[in-house]
């Protein structure tokens, strides 16, 4: 039975559970009535049950839903900072490669320097100097997380540079940016791809820990963050679920991408995945 | 039209040995010579100069006079010895061939390249297949000059006597000037019309 | 031919890969097939043929590191008995001592000269020097790593470490390309001295004219399997002295003797043709050449596999 869970199987289980986990966040929004999850004093502070998986807060308002509304908020931010973040990186990456002597070592100058701070404190600064609230929180996750991607692709770039079928092309008469076109882009968009799915996680994380010390998102929106923080006034009273059920399934849906980055990682290139 | 090396020298870097130390060399139109040394001597990074792949450290490379240029069609075409490593694996192989011109079905009956071949990629062929390849990209660029550097080393004879065969009947039929850096004597006394000796740095008598 | 009893016999053997193709399917690729050849003690067995037609596997079979998905059916005898995995284990690196074709299997931290003498039972050194200096490589190769020797100066280290050793059958696998015609001829001086000695080479090349000129017998490989099995002597002699065409197409393509090349190339181990495996190419092909494999016949001293051979 081992055999058959290969990678590739493995990714495509993965693929169609993150598809699950981003439709029910997502379908939340567009197919379940405000009503069910509006706060009804009748139901408050139940630990979890069949009628409510994840119990109620103490507004009476269902947690499960309410957490699904939060994940879809934490997966749009996730997304969207680290699509940035991978454009930048890409970007930079093949401005090191490519350009003079100089550039490259100024490039891998900055690199270095962002990677040397503790990225959460940087995270905090650049979204508190940005002013709060979204804004803020894109800009401080973007401008943290291009740093490793960047450097993967300068050595991709690099490495593809000193192969002889791109000397044959220049020797054919195409200029540099055809051959950045045709032949080094082409090798770069899976590890694009790859890159880009791991930083999720990374986002989603610092989003939430963001809005959980009360730098990010504003709390009326129920971004995970925010109900956990929410939640450590209650836990002294009991309401363990509070904290656990949000925070589990945080936890969940983030291994899931990572699962699903590394086994893809694992696929396209072989020799520089960790597991 | 004539292509020469005049007091070629070339080191990779100042700390490094000299490659080649004031090498004499041509070849015209229509002739075909053969280089021939010991491994170590710098067969292949002559080869190299001589199509515009490295710039000499001193002396020069011309082209009928003028050096060869650096942007643009090189009037001067190399085929490796190694041919996976010339072609780009993540293309197919029509992608490979266009690269050089629109495809030639002339040059491709030739050389025995299947239409079925153009859609594979690269690593589902053998080395005598890529190697077809390598040199039909080549000669469809239409260019005055071939340098072989070892291209049949890594082949079966039968395969060998195919490919050169038919690099010998489009060399006739344009009139091209070849150059092929080989350590099989037998081999340049069939295809070439002089044989230059890169160690001792003279023309030998065939 | 010599009439002491073989010390390596193989007969019918078979390597097939287990793959995953594309798809989730598996399917397997027979790579070698109904392959017999045998190794007199004393004698240099150049087996030729172009790349693609197995003759590397042939050296991995025979020392038992095939890799994990690879099948083999048939049988191998050593020295009169069988060859079991057990007995492989024991005897690669020792007695059945392996010149491979690349320089990755030298241990890259290790100074080439220790390496030359070997790890098992350490030779002098002075016949060591002696080697080297016989291959021409100078006095300070022996303090380099691996990586700083050139690709022609690693082959010679690796025939030098194999003619070291006390093996009794050597498996050359491509040990000449790259070296000067006359550093080649050397390497296969020295195997020549080793089958004096009484030991045994299988030298597997597709530089076979080299071949003909040191080799006491040749098996021809094409598509993974043997065609036909001579005396070198018949090779030098000509095409008319060699049996199954498509030995003699090797000889005509050389450019030495015609340059002639016949059209086509060798099919790949996925699509063998039915029957003949040479059939799609030859000039003496019939209908009957398209039933089933033919089989192997001794035909003037030696064997081949062909319906048509005289």
């Amino acid at each position: 039975m081992k055999r058959h869970w290969n990678r590739r199987r493995k990714v495509v289980l993965y693929t169609v559970l993150m598809a699950l986990v981003v439709l029910a966040a997502f379908a939340y929004g567009a197919l379940i009535p405000e009503s069910a999850a509006a706060p009804d004093f009748s139901q408050a502070k139940l630990p979890p049950s069949l009628a409510h998986p994840f119990g109620t807060d103490w507004l009476g308002r269902d947690l499960f839903l309410r957490t699904l509304k939060g994940l879809s908020v934490s997966l749009t931010v996730g997304v969207a900072a680290s699509l940035i973040s991978a454009v930048a990186a890409v970007l930079i990456g093949i401005a090191a490669a490519t350009g003079s002597r100089a550039a490259d070592g100024v490039i891998t100058w900055i690199i270095d320097l962002v990677m040397g701070v503790p990225h959460t404190v940087l995270v905090i600064l650049i979204s508190f100097a940005c002013g709060r609230g979204l804004k803020g929180l894109l800009a401080g996750i973007a401008l943290t997380h291009w740093t490793g991607l960047a450097r993967l692709i300068r050595a991709e770039v690099l490495q593809l540079r000193s192969q002889p079928y791109i000397a044959v092309s220049r020797r054919l008469g195409k200029s540099s940016g055809w051959i950045l076109t045709r032949h080094l882009l082409p090798h770069l968009v899976p590890q694009f791809f790859v890159g880009l799915i791991l930083m999720f996680p990374h986002a989603i994380l610092h989003e939430a820990s963001i809005s959980f010390l009360g730098y990010g998102l504003p709390p009326e929106q129920p971004a995970i963050g925010i109900i956990l923080a929410e939640s450590m006034k209650y836990l002294s009273a009991g309401m363990w679920w509070l904290a656990v059920c949000p925070g589990l399934l945080l936890v969940a849906v983030v291994l899931l991408i990572d699962r699903l980055g590394e086994n893809l990682r694992r696929i396209v290139d072989p020799y520089s995945a960790q597991e | 039209m004539r292509l020469e090396a005049n007091k070629l020298r070339f080191r990779y870097d100042r700390r490094s040995p000299w490659v080649l130390d004031g090498v004499d060399f041509s070849v015209s139109a229509g002739e075909r010579t053969a280089i021939v040394a010991p491994s170590g001597f710098g067969k292949s990074t002559l080869a190299l100069l001589l199509a515009g792949y490295l710039s000499p450290t001193g002396g020069q490379v011309l082209l009928d006079g003028a050096p060869l240029p650096k942007k643009g069609l090189c009037p001067v075409q190399l085929i490796y010895q190694h041919p996976e490593r010339a072609i780009n694996p993540r293309w197919r192989l029509r992608q490979v061939l266009e690269e050089s011109g629109s495809l030639d079905s002339a040059v491709l009956a030739s050389f025995g390249i299947e239409a079925q071949w153009l859609d594979r990629f690269p690593r589902e062929l053998s080395g005598g297949e890529l190697q077809r390849f390598c040199v039909a990209r080549a000669l469809m660029s239409g260019v005055p000059f071939l340098i072989c550097d070892e291209i049949s080393t890594m082949l079966d004879v039968i395969t060998q006597a195919q490919i050169w065969n038919r690099i010998l009947a489009e060399a006739e039929k344009r009139g091209m000037g070849l150059v092929a850096v080989t350590h099989n004597m037998a081999l340049a006394k069939r295809v070439c019309t002089s044989v230059f000796d890169l160690e001792k740095q003279e023309y030998m008598a065939l | 031919m010599n009439d002491k009893k073989p010390l390596l016999e193989i007969s019918d053997l078979s390597v097939s890969f287990l793959m995953y193709d594309g798809s989730l399917e598996r399917s397997s690729l027979q790579v070698i097939s109904n392959l017999s050849l045998t190794v007199h003690p004393g004698e240099i067995l150049a087996v030729a043929g172009s790349s693609g037609s197995g003759k590397s596997l042939l050296a991995s079979a025979i020392l038992g590191i095939l890799p994990g998905n690879a099948s083999v059916e048939g049988s191998m005898r050593y020295g009169g008995e069988p060859l079991t995995p057990e007995r492989q284990k024991v005897l690669r690196g020792g007695e059945i001592a392996l010149v491979p074709q690349s320089v990755a299997y030298l241990d890259p931290l290790m100074k080439v000269g220790r390496q030359a003498d070997g790890h098992k039972k350490p030779r002098p050194t002075a016949e060591r020097r002696a080697l080297f200096r016989r291959f021409g490589l100078p006095e300070e190769t022996e303090g380099l790593y691996p990586f700083q020797l050139s690709g022609g100066m690693a082959r010679r280290v690796l025939v030098s470490t194999a003619l070291l050793s006390n093996a009794r059958l050597v498996i050359a696998d491509e040990p000449t390309p790259g070296m000067s015609l006359d550093q080649a001829k050397e390497a296969l001086r020295m195997f020549r001295d080793l089958a004096d000695e009484g030991r045994s080479v299988i030298l597997i090349t597709h530089d076979i004219d080299l071949a003909f000129d040191f080799a006491d017998r040749v098996a021809v490989f094409y598509a993974g399997t043997t065609v036909e099995t001579a005396p070198a002597a018949d090779f030098r002699r000509g095409p008319e002295a060699l049996r199954h065409p498509y030995s003699r197409a090797l000889w005509s393509a050389l450019p030495q003797n015609g340059f002639t090349p016949i059209d086509g190339f060798q099919p790949y181990a996925g699509s063998l043709p039915a029957g003949c495996l040479f059939a799609p190419r030859c000039p003496l092909r019939t209908a009957a050449c398209e039933a089933g494999t033919p089989p192997m016949r001794d035909i003037r001293g030696g064997e081949v596999r062909c319906i048509h051979a005289t």
